[in-house]
């Protein structure tokens, strides 16, 4: 198809998109633009398109960069509070995801035991089912059992979804069975094999899980929104939206808490983008 | 024991111990769950007091109609249907994302240089967290210091009231919808069905001497069916499960002009405590995503069908 183009509809197309990506990028730029300005200066018309992006003291009109918004942030918004939590509860509900699916579709990939279809068949059934559906009477058990604004609350209802046994269970089948059956005739325990073979072999599948389940935890917001009260157990999100309000005529420093949010995003996208890519197109889905 | 009986309670033990975290979890925050919310659409329960049985009350409630005094019909639950229109609206943007992530992923799908930072730029607002994009948006949208309203201003047209205003505030999540998925699942999946194309069908075209035009026509646009519909499917069900932005942005106005369903559900179930009716709304949502579900795998075989 490319054969016969010339090389200046080549320039122009690629021309064409390097412009698209830079308008994509403008909500972000000027948002770091903004958090950048004088609070005053923020409610300024700017004279052309420009000037909007260029943070300037209000009176002199001098270029006058306000880093310290990334600083005070901190100290006027428990942000590091914030961070702490989304940190721990994404770091665990991520581990304990990896290793209880990871043992779980073991079980249903290669071990024989009775009832084993009708169970992984009862997994199946539930990938279907929307977060509304369960969370009513979720939140119920919860308040039972007393977690009520507790990591407990924010960490285990996530920890088991269907969806990550399922996927490492399919990706188990694909793996060879004659190391398995060496291992076995040589004394490994099914332990051993889980630990020794079957786990190295899966870093691809082992690696889209853990960047899914710790992206939809950083990001997830309806559940800590629900079982959270008190600002020293809010999740980002959710301790964001509930300060959004006190902070409204604050736009610089609610910005460049934004920016402090997408920057680690970022960073984790660019590093793994072959890995995140490679596994949306291969488990088609998406929107986790 | 016999020989075989004990390897077959050792099998099963081995096979439940791996098996036996996951599942105390799957069935505590699940299975359970998925029972109980069935159970309690029936009832009316507010956390509070003993739940009450109330047959298919909750469902009439919510789905059915009554006539008034002036003899008009009148449904038993507007504020629902209003959901539902608010949240069908709002999935009008996905249209406009396809037609763009498309143009895009041919475009990428030409080989040029920088085509992996490209993408990863595209990619970028999908994997944003939503409370950044909300906030960034929130100012963007500003009806006086926002940029679009700027941008308007230049053309001598004084901008709308965006989420202030009835009439504005679900474009402008189509708006924002369209910016944050154009570039992200929707322009990889395209790019991965392109790149799935024999390259023979595009030499053959040439040789027979096909335009451009006639190539996407006949040969990449009816290749593109399954994922297309595919698209479509994941893009309704997203949508119907919209909540995070509208909550942060807007709280579900003015006027009610942006609650989804989701999000009604999640007022009636803890700012109404209306649990009972509350499960029994989740549930037509899942009967909706269910049947959306169906189709698209009864037409993913068919497409496959073809292709043989």
């Amino acid at each position: 198809m490319t054969r016969y183009e010339s090389s200046v509809g080549r320039v122009i197309l690629l021309l064409v998109l390097v412009a698209f990506a830079v308008t994509m990028m403008i909500p972000f730029l000027w948002s770091i633009a903004t958090s950048l300005k004088d609070p005053a200066a923020v409610y300024v018309q700017a004279s052309s398109f420009i000037q909007n992006f260029i943070p300037r003291d209000p009176k002199t009109r001098e270029v006058s960069i306000q880093w310290h918004n990334y600083v005070d942030v901190w100290r006027k918004l428990p942000l590091g509070r914030f961070y702490f939590v989304s940190l721990v509860v994404a770091v665990v509900t991520t581990f304990g995801r990896v290793f209880t699916s990871s043992l779980a579709a073991y079980a249903f990939a290669r071990l024989e035991f009775p009832g084993r279809d009708k169970l992984f068949l009862l997994y199946l059934a539930t990938l279907m089912i929307p977060g509304e559906v369960t969370m009513i009477p979720t939140f119920i058990i919860v308040g039972k059992l007393h977690w009520m604004n507790s990591y407990w609350a924010l960490i285990l209802p996530g920890m088991f979804t269907a969806f990550g046994t399922f996927m490492l269970r399919q990706f188990f089948l694909t793996l060879p069975k004659d190391l398995e059956d060496a291992a076995l005739i040589d004394g490994c325990s099914r332990l051993g094999i889980w630990w020794r073979i079957i786990l190295p072999l899966s870093v691809p599948a082992l690696v889209t899980l853990v960047i899914f389940t710790f992206l939809g935890s950083w990001n997830s917001f309806m559940w800590p929104l629900i079982v959270t009260d008190t600002t020293d157990m809010m999740t980002i999100p959710v301790g964001l939206a509930k300060l959004k309000g006190d902070y409204s005529q604050e736009i610089a420093l609610m910005l460049s808490a934004s920016i402090q949010v997408l920057i680690p995003v970022f960073i984790l996208f660019v590093a793994c983008q072959k890995r995140i890519t490679e596994g949306i197109v291969m488990s088609g889905f998406g929107g986790i | 024991m016999k020989p075989t009986t004990r390897r077959k309670v050792r099998r099963a033990l081995t096979g439940y111990s791996f098996l036996s975290l996951n599942i105390v979890g799957f069935m505590v925050f699940t299975a359970i769950p998925v029972v109980a919310s069935l159970v309690l659409a029936f009832f009316a329960y507010d956390n509070i007091t003993a739940p009450k049985f109330v047959g298919v009350g909750n469902f009439t409630s919510l789905l059915g109609w009554h006539v008034d005094q002036t003899g008009r019909v009148v449904m038993n639950d507007p504020k629902f249907w209003n959901c539902l229109y608010n949240t069908v609206f709002m999935m009008l943007g996905l249209p406009l994302t396809m037609v763009g992530s498309l143009a895009l992923a041919l475009a990428l799908n030409r080989k040029l240089p920088g085509t992996i930072t490209l993408r990863t730029v595209y990619y970028l607002p999908t994997i944003s967290p939503m409370i950044a994009v909300a906030l960034v948006w929130l100012w963007i949208l500003n009806p006086e210091y926002g940029l679009i309203n700027y941008l308007i201003s230049r053309l001598g047209v004084q901008g709308p009231n965006w989420l202030g205003d009835t009439a504005w505030a679900k474009p402008a999540f189509i708006l924002i919808g369209t910016w944050g998925g154009i570039g992200g699942f929707t322009m990889l999946l395209y790019l991965a069905a392109l790149q799935g194309i024999p390259g023979v069908y595009y030499e053959a075209a040439e040789i027979d001497g096909a335009s451009p035009w006639k190539r996407f026509r006949y040969i990449t646009w009816p290749l593109l069916g399954p994922v297309n519909f595919f698209i479509i499917v994941m893009g309704i069900i997203g949508g119907f499960q919209a909540f995070g932005m509208q909550y942060v942005m807007t709280s579900g106005g003015p006027a009610g002009s942006t609650t989804t369903i989701a999000y009604y559900i999640f007022n009636n179930a803890f700012s109404f405590f209306k649990m009972g009716y509350a499960s029994a709304m989740a549930w037509v949502l899942f009967f909706m995503i269910f049947v959306l579900t169906i189709l698209q795998w009864r037409f993913r075989r068919r497409y496959t069908f073809q292709y043989d």
